[in-house]
């Protein structure tokens, strides 16, 4: 990893230092200039109001946590990015041009922007390989699907996706009986597939062992740089070990957003997770 | 070979085609050249029978397309079977020309019953056999198009589905029970005479439909095979297991399902159209939403999910009901209701599963 790439503060000025990252066709944006903007975003359920005027922007190649007590509004965030729930009001764009907000969930994905859930969601009945193979990038119409062969090029990108997960030796095996863990991680590994320019990861390491979180942690941050990664975790201690810059989320909005100190240091912060 | 590369890992269907030959062979030599008094003779009744469990096989296989493999459960598959086959029985009864009760060419004779004075216009072009033919599989097709456009894109998953196509049955039941729709209503569409210039009822001719029935199966069956080796039925798995994992891979879940439901729906109508000439009517009691609930218990019985057990389902079950309905009617339905708690309970893989489970646990354990 360069110098520059350390120094996340520098991603903005010094970005012509860094390598490209590697840009899918798609997407056409200047390194180290936002590459999500969420603005004024209002999202209400019968009366409740899940997200607040929310503004938010997203370097590109940047790895963001966000933090925030239940029912900060952090799944509905996803939710309105990866296009399952549309806000009331506000606006989402991808890069300079492309407007989330009109189109549909599978097309956001094909755009390249790959989501992990909470819960480890992969096909449990198909194997490791076949996760991964339907995962990748690649033509996803019914019609190309019913003739799609392998090349050679992509069986070295579904191999490379299984050492960076640690499942070489589990390729043939389901899904399904995969621990917990590797469920995780071969999730991540199908948003690799995706060769995503956005990743957003749902609590990534929930029920993962130390060492597997620690393996995690390695993992995100080697991604950020090619990827940015946005992620949403309770783990203070993980948070720490991966976060450059934090956002807090509270009631719906940004309370704050910096360093782990500087959160750490705020006093709203600190009022909303210690109470008075 | 396309089809070797395809069966490699289906020892059920090779061995499904592998009989599905033997009985391409030995049916019409049993029936055509083994004379009537020797104790190998086959009957045309049996060769009937026959037929009709392998149009039911074909059947269970389109149920199986959408049901084992896509998770959506249809119970109302029993719509696409009766519409294909009322589209050969339509063509059928242009085939009869003069020779009904009432002597008239231009009308069927329900139609003259009921005075109308002229053919409804959808009955246009049924003179036509590839004109039939084109229908078998358009009218379903096009019912499922339209059908599943609307209950995918709304989201409509489930049980909530299932009771969908059950109304669905029901409706066209209905319907098609009224004599102003202008097919037969109750009586719907029989006294065939012949097909494609053949007697119906001689034995060659009743051969000659149960080949083309067993060559349907197994072009059906490989077809199905293709479909579900391919990453389109990768995918529609996916969707099956986890449908919004696959909506954030990239997929547009709504169109596979919609063509999976389409697919099935076709060769539900094509198992239709090749049941009707063997068993001589098609009556609105196809639509009657009991049968639809049958064909699902096929596949249940059989084994879901490998094409081969829908195949082994339809045959066992209809085997028995044959007995059944036979030794004590009354009872069948209890029998039914029975066998599908049990195998449900026992047996989750159903019949084929008893078979592959010593498989199955050497890939649980490489």
């Amino acid at each position: 990893m360069s110098m520059v790439e350390r120094i996340p503060r520098f991603g903005k000025t010094l970005g012509w230092a860094l390598p490209e990252p590697e840009a899918t066709p798609q997407v056409n944006t200047d390194f180290g200039k936002p590459i999500l903007y969420l603005e004024d975003i209002s999202v209400s359920f019968d009366g409740f109001k899940a997200l607040n005027k929310l503004t938010l922007y997203i370097d590109d190649g940047e790895l963001r946590c966000i933090i925030g007590p239940n029912g900060a509004g952090k799944t509905t965030m996803m939710d309105v990015i990866t296009g399952k729930t549309r806000p009331d009001t506000g606006n989402v764009y991808f890069g300079q041009t492309i407007d989330l907000l009109k189109l549909s969930e599978y097309q956001i994905a094909q755009n390249g922007i790959g989501r992990k859930f909470q819960k480890p969601t992969v096909f449990e009945k198909l194997s490791v390989y076949e996760n991964l193979e339907l995962a990748m990038a690649s033509d996803k119409n019914v019609w190309a699907s019913l003739f799609f062969k392998l090349n050679s090029e992509q069986k070295v990108h579904i191999e490379q996706v299984l050492s960076i997960i640690n499942l070489e030796a589990h390729h043939k095996k389901s899904a399904g009986l995969l621990s917990h863990g590797q469920k995780q991680w071969l999730e991540i590994g199908m948003l690799l597939m995706q060769n995503p320019r956005v990743l957003l990861v749902d609590e990534p390491v929930a029920g993962m062992t130390g060492e597997e979180t620690e393996h995690t942690a390695e993992l995100l941050t080697s991604l950020a740089g090619k990827h940015s990664v946005i992620v949403v975790e309770h783990d203070m201690a993980f948070v720490r070990s991966i976060a450059k810059k934090i956002t807090v989320l509270h009631q719906g909005s940004v309370l704050a957003e910096g360093s782990m100190d500087q959160i750490q240091n705020d006093p709203r912060v600190v009022e909303v997770y210690l109470g008075e | 070979m396309l089809i070797q590369r395809l069966f490699l890992s289906d020892r059920g269907g090779m061995v499904v085609l592998g009989l599905l030959a033997l009985l391409a062979i030995a049916v019409p030599i049993l029936t055509l050249a083994v004379p009537e008094g020797s104790a190998l003779h086959m009957s045309t009744y049996t060769v009937t029978l026959l037929g009709k469990f392998l149009c039911y096989a074909l059947l269970a296989l389109s149920l199986d397309m959408i049901w084992g493999y896509g998770g959506i459960l249809s119970l109302g598959h029993g719509v696409f079977f009766g519409l294909g086959g009322y589209c050969m029985g339509m063509y059928l009864m242009r085939q009869i020309g003069k020779r009904g009760v009432y002597g008239n060419a231009d009308l069927p004779d329900f139609m003259v019953f009921l005075n109308w004075s002229e053919l409804p216009w959808y009955w246009a072009g049924f003179d036509s056999f590839p004109f039939a033919l084109l229908m078998v599989v358009l009218a379903p097709g096009a019912l499922a198009l339209v059908f599943g456009w609307l209950a995918f894109r709304s989201r409509v998953t489930g049980v909530y589905l299932s009771i969908i196509t059950q109304a669905l049955t029901y409706a066209l039941m209905l319907a098609f029970f009224r004599n102003e729709m202008g097919f037969g209503g109750n009586n719907g569409l029989t006294d065939f005479k012949d097909i494609l210039g053949f007697p119906i009822t001689a034995d060659s001719t009743r051969v000659g439909i149960f080949l083309t029935t067993v060559l349907a199966l197994a072009a059906a069956y490989v077809a199905c095979r293709f479909v579900t080796a391919s990453r389109f039925g990768r995918v529609v798995m996916a969707i099956r297991d986890a449908e919004s994992r696959a909506r954030f891979c990239g997929y547009q879940v709504e169109s596979y399902k919609l063509w999976l439901f389409v697919f099935s729906a076709v060769l539900a109508g094509l198992s239709g159209a090749l049941f009707v000439p063997q068993v001589g009517i098609i009556n609105p009691g196809e639509f009657s939403p009991l049968n639809s609930i049958e064909q699902v218990i096929w596949v249940a019985v059989g084994g879901r999910g490998t094409l081969y057990g829908a195949v082994v389902g339809a045959f066992a079950v209809n085997y028995t009901k044959t007995w059944f309905t036979s030794a004590y009617p009354e009872a069948w339905l209890f029998a039914l209701g029975t066998l599908f708690v049990l195998v449900t309970i026992l047996l989750p893989k159903g019949l084929v599963g008893l078979l592959s489970r010593r498989a199955t646990d050497e890939v649980k354990n490489p």
